[in-house]
């Protein structure tokens, strides 16, 4: 079968004191190629935990991820990877952070520039292409990171709050970056967020999760990320249903987190 | 005495130049720091003021120059010196029959580096004769005022007055022509005034060091030129550090990247790492006695451990999500260690690398001060036992320009390579 299969995922973290953490409990979902979910949840619910698993960094302790069919037994260059930050490497220019996926693949420069050079232009960096890493603001580096998953061409990119460590204007443009990259590529892409805005306007599919254990809630299948591709998010803001979804999803994440706080509280 | 002295004028000169600087000089900053009401406790607006550096140098110079009777600087400036030149003063004796007599002492204290000739005085009259006496300045010297006296200690004469004023075995006398008593068997001890200079021996002045380091490195000392002696001590600071990097850093990495390196060689690393190098020099020098092998030994162990114990800690200290991503963009392990382990770890690796520069510089000094036979350690410490305290001095000068021209050589060498340290 192609596409991405989580099947039935579990994982539990043994501490060392002894204690465990179900961090996911028999988490299962499927997605077909050219997808674009957003995940949701409250804090510890156990989307990074789950993201990491389907990278390959994190092995289940029960379940399997399966790719196009065969299991994923560890990270891999059709799995590709966004991090929040820092996972830039500073002693590389831009071009040489971007093409990194290729050059090590042993491809020569015949082979990869044009492309590389063709997604920093559609990144708007190519006036940066020899700057360093450390010059350039937040949401150039996160730019960067995007251009750098995209120019390896992997199946499935895996996004782990990509945007949340930029201001509220960058991350409007980031966002309207992401829906056209996800249209002209046709990546499968999971994306977590903790901006319920974000997680309409860009996810297909919507899916929220609930902590203790990490499990999936709800999932949406919404309309928004068609119409952004070629609106302006602002006016798909207004769209029909986006402000009684994004109501009902945060009233619903809402009441997890009380929960959690009620919890903890009796704990003491 | 002195030493507060100097230290009062130091702390006034200290003062009144940040006074006339922050009222006169630098009344007005424009600079962006100065637009900043709250500075205290922000390091990025505590800048090292330049002109205070300047200042500082200066004043250093000034103090030893002062208090050393400096050519380099106007007489005016200079501390009291020591009594140099002619003097004289009365002694009165009295015979066992109670009859007295005074006789005249004439001094002729010499400058500092010149020689004391001995002259003679004509005797003149009566039962005591004067004397001549040739003595060093800032020094004291014992007169046998009666040598020539018709009535001597041995016939039971005594001395009981200088320049009108009485003296005795438990009276000791300043006038101003210097201090006076009297010795166990009743001469007399004289010091002129010392003034606040030092002597030479102590501190040379300025120009004396600089004219020592032309001389040296004009003729040489001990059989080798100046450069050699300093050449020796680098080439084994730049030997001992090759071979210490060229093995630490590996021994870093593998501690860094497998539990069976780290759990073998961490209680070694961890045992030698609080070892001063000084405690090791006497057991290399049993072992391989004190030629160049032995040095470059030592130095080697010094950087050694430094060198592996920060590479361990870049690599110890990579960011997981850089070696993550690289994996997902699909790099190899070998890669991963290629173009992120390695990397990342370059500025641990260069701050090792100046701490252990600067730790092998002072171990080869102190090397070369137990036993060499070339080197600045070596150069300083023969000198010493001659009192040659000018060649003592420009030795620790020159040690302290290099030590400092090697930092400033690895902070360049840190800047060109490694731009992005401390900046991710
Ligand atoms: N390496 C680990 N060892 C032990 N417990 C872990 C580990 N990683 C995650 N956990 C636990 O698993 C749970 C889920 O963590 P996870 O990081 O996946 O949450 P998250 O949903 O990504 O949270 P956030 O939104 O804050 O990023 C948490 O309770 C966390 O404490
Ligand atoms: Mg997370």
């Amino acid at each position: 079968m192609s596409g991405l299969s989580i099947e039935n995922i579990s994982m539990r973290f043994d501490l060392p004191n002894g204690s465990s953490v179900q961090a996911l409990k028999n988490v299962s979902l499927h997605l077909k190629p050219g997808e674009l979910m957003s995940v949701l949840g409250p804090s510890g619910c156990g989307k990074t935990t789950l993201l990491n698993i389907v990278a390959g960094f994190l092995a289940p302790t029960e379940g399997e991820i399966r790719m196009n069919g065969h299991t994923v037994t560890g990270p891999d260059a059709e799995r590709g990877m966004v991090f929040q930050q820092g996972a830039l490497f500073e002693w590389m220019d831009v071009r040489g952070n971007v093409s990194f996926g290729p050059r090590m693949k042993g491809e020569n420069e015949a082979h990869w520039g044009a492309n590389v050079d063709h997604l920093l232009d559609v990144t708007g960096l190519g006036d940066f292409k020899d700057k360093a890493i450390y010059e350039l603001s937040g949401g150039m580096q996160q730019r960067v990171a995007l251009a750098r998953c995209l120019a390896n061409d992997p199946d499935v990119i895996l996004m782990d709050e990509p945007l949340g460590a930029l201001d509220a204007l960058t991350r409007e443009k980031m966002q309207g970056l992401v829906l056209k990259l996800w249209k002209e590529t046709g990546k499968t892409i999971i994306l977590i967020t903790h901006s319920v805005e974000e997680a309409l306007l860009l996810g297909e599919r919507l899916l929220v999760m609930a902590p203790r254990p990490g499990r999936i809630h709800k999932e949406y299948q919404l309309p928004f990320a068609d119409m952004g591709v070629n609106a302006d998010l602002r006016e798909v803001k207004q769209a029909q249903g986006y402000n009684d979804t994004r109501e009902e999803i945060l009233e619903m994440i809402w009441d997890m987190e009380e929960e959690i706080m009620g919890r903890t509280e009796d704990q003491k | 005495m002195i030493g507060l002295i100097i230290l009062l004028v130091y702390v006034a000169i200290f003062i009144v130049s940040f006074l006339i600087v922050r009222f006169l000089v630098q009344k007005t900053t424009t600079d962006y720091t100065a637009l900043k009401t709250v500075t205290f406790g922000d390091e990025s607006a505590v800048t090292s003021n330049r002109v205070a550096s300047v200042v500082s140098v200066l004043t250093i110079f000034l103090i030893w120059g002062s208090f050393t009777g400096s050519v380099l600087i106007p007489r005016f400036l200079h501390a009291p010196g020591p009594f140099v030149g002619e003097t004289s003063f009365t002694y009165t004796i009295e015979t066992p029959e109670g009859a007295r007599d005074d006789a005249t002492i004439f001094v002729r204290v010499m400058g500092f580096g010149e020689e004391t000739v001995k002259f003679e005085v004509p005797p003149g009259d009566g039962i005591a004769k004067d004397d001549a006496v040739a003595m060093p300045a800032s020094r004291s010297t014992t007169i046998i005022y009666d040598k020539n006296d018709e009535v001597t200690r041995k016939d039971g004469a005594r001395l009981v007055a200088i320049d009108g004023e009485t003296i005795g075995p438990d009276i000791a006398l300043n006038t101003d022509v210097g201090r006076f008593a009297l010795t166990e068997k009743g001469a007399i001890t004289f010091a002129p005034p010392k003034g606040l200079q030092m002597e030479p021996i102590w501190l040379p002045p300025p120009e004396a060091v600089v004219g020592r380091v032309i001389e040296i490195a004009n003729d040489g000392y001990r059989d080798s030129t100046l450069w050699k002696h300093l050449g020796y001590s680098l080439f084994r600071v730049i030997a001992g550090f090759f071979f210490g990097a060229l093995l630490g850093i590996p021994l870093g990495y593998a501690m860094g990247l497998s539990n069976w390196f780290r759990g073998w060689f961490e209680p070694i690393v961890e045992f030698m790492r609080p070892v001063p190098p000084l405690a090791l020099i006497p057991l290399v020098i049993i072992w391989f006695g004190i030629g160049e092998t032995g040095k470059i030994i030592l130095l080697f162990l010094a950087s050694l451990w430094i060198m592996a114990i920060s590479a361990r800690a870049g690599v110890s200290g990579v960011n997981i999500t850089k070696v993550h991503a690289a994996y997902s963009l699909g790099a190899s392990k070998i890669q991963i260690l290629r173009n992120v382990i390695i990397p990342n770890s370059l500025p641990e690796i260069f701050t090792g690398a100046r701490v252990a520069m600067g730790v092998c510089w002072g171990t080869v000094v102190a090397a070369e001060l137990v036993a060499a036979s070339e080197g600045a350690g070596m150069m300083i410490m023969v000198a010493s036992k001659f009192q040659l305290t000018d060649i003592v001095l420009m030795g620790i000068i020159l040690i302290g320009v290099i030590g400092f021209g090697i930092d400033i050589l690895m902070r360049r060498l840190e800047n060109l390579l490694v731009p992005w340290k401390g900046r991710s």
